[in-house]
């Protein structure tokens, strides 16, 4: 069975919301940047870096991430996924860094994301943004901006579809 | 991808070309402050050497490394199969010590073949006798995607000791597999029985290379040549040599690769190999990123 949980206009709205929440929370813009985690949280960190243009008319760098080779599943006999391209072309060190992903769930993404990162600098701060929280942490890792918080079943499984991927903005949850 | 890396035909073309695209991404984690990422922490390489080699071996040592990998050396003249040690107990002996991925070249055609079915881990080739050299054939194909934006279509002239050379025969299948045509030319003593499928021939350096996107030179085996091949040394860079004036008969954009190590006025002159034409570096750095790719990538399901 599939629901929907967020549509278009929904979506809309929580970039805005977090745009302006990243700004309240660190006085400007200034000295940040945007890290989107490969596919999803790097169309939602183009999105904000285009809102925070519009609301505070500064361009903040901005990177995508993939973060295939420190995942720590490895051994368990998953498929192998494609390498995405990492491209984050500017230092990452001192700065006020704002990583992007579209669903926040066992938290093992991030831990992830955060050792790819400390590969490539110093960031003075690391936050986290996503679109979704949907619970069933596994480490101890909470995000700094939430779009909508989820409660689900382990079992279900939630998709973002975003218009980068030739879909219709949405967020559905499929239950089994 | 498969278990084993054997041979370019255990490779369907997908799977080749997943892993140039996979190595591309490696290419960049290469050009960073730390050179180095987590994905086979914890795994045990080896690499089992039977014949002398250096770049193919630090080249597999260092994407090792860059896995973040545990790497043990095993090279013949310090082993002890110079004590007699027969191949099987030496394999037997690294696979007590719990090795995940074994990188074996030997001088004898099919070892690698042979390894494959009797151990677990998973079986890299680095060049068996006159058969194959997956690998080289794999970053030669990355250099000229890289180089030249494109395979489809390109004309890649393979010149020299045809032979003895194991590039030579991955590359025509490698190369082949990805839309490129692929010409062999040497001396009709150099030139092996069996044509490769779709591979042209010819015994004019000339004819060979005229309107050539690339030209891959390779090495004149001595210590494979039990008998007298060509007159003189002289004679064969006379005749098969590369020089810049018979570079002009290829495409005025074309590469001139070699697999190394290079016999300079014999089979390549020094100008051209120094030349800007020549990416033979080039392939030596892509090398690392490529075996990258393929130590990742080797015996886990497609997605």
């Amino acid at each position: 069975m599939t629901k929907e949980l967020l549509n278009k206009k929904d979506i809309e709205r929580i970039i805005s919301r977090i745009a302006h929440e990243i700004v309240e929370r660190n006085k400007g813009a200034e000295g940040l940047c945007l890290v989107g985690i490969q596919r999803g949280g790097v169309h939602l960190a183009k999105r904000l870096s285009a809102k925070i243009w519009e609301i505070e008319a500064i361009k903040l760098p901005f990177g995508s991430l993939d973060i295939s080779l420190y995942r720590d599943d490895i051994n368990m006999n998953k498929p192998q996924p494609v390498l995405r391209k990492t491209d984050i072309p500017f230092d990452i060190s001192g700065r006020r860094l704002i990583l992007i992903d579209d669903v926040l769930f066992t938290g093992r993404s991030i831990r992830s994301a955060m050792d790819a990162l400390m590969d490539m600098g110093r960031p003075s701060h690391i936050q986290l943004a996503v679109l979704v929280d949907r619970g069933h942490r596994e480490l101890p890792i909470r995000a700094d901006y939430v779009g909508k918080n989820i409660p689900t079943a382990k079992a279900e499984n939630i998709e973002v579809c975003l218009e980068e991927e030739g879909l219709e903005d949405r967020v559905l949850i499929q239950t089994p | 991808m498969k278990k084993d890396l054997v041979s370019i035909k255990d490779l369907a073309e997908e799977e080749i070309r997943l892993i140039l695209s996979t190595a591309f991404s490696f290419k960049d984690v290469l050009k960073r402050d730390i050179k180095k990422v987590p994905a086979l922490r914890g795994k045990t390489m080896v690499n089992l050497f039977f014949e002398p080699s250096t770049r193919t071996r630090t080249s597999f040592e260092l994407a090792q490394k860059r896995l973040s990998a545990d790497v043990l050396n095993f090279s013949v003249p310090a082993s002890s199969v110079v004590k007699g040690e027969s191949l099987l107990d030496t394999i037997r002996t690294i696979q007590s010590y719990g090795a995940d991925y074994i990188v074996l070249r030997h001088p004898c055609s099919g070892t690698p073949h042979f390894l494959s079915k009797i151990v677990s881990a998973s079986v890299i080739n680095a060049g068996d006798g006159i058969n194959e050299h997956p690998t080289q054939a794999l970053l030669d194909a990355f250099t000229i995607q890289e180089k030249k934006g494109t395979l489809e279509g390109l004309e890649v002239a393979i010149v020299g000791d045809i032979m003895h050379s194991r590039v030579a025969r991955s590359n025509s299948l490698c190369l082949s597999a990805l839309g490129a045509k692929v010409r062999f030319v040497g001396p009709p003593t150099l030139m092996p029985v069996h044509i490769p499928k779709g591979v042209k021939v010819f015994y004019n350096l000339q004819e060979g290379i005229t309107g050539v996107d690339v030209i891959m030179s390779l090495r004149v085996q001595k210590e494979r040549m039990d008998s007298a091949f060509f007159p003189s040394e002289r004679e064969y860079f006379k005749l098969y040599g590369i020089t810049f004036e018979r570079l002009s008969r290829a495409d005025s954009g074309a590469i001139v690769m070699h697999p190394g190590p290079m016999n300079r006025g014999i089979e390549i002159s020094s100008e051209v190999a120094d030349s800007d034409r020549a990416v033979i570096l080039d392939q030596v750095t892509n090398g690392i990123a490529v075996r990258m790719a393929v130590l990742y990538l080797v015996g886990r399901d497609n997605a």
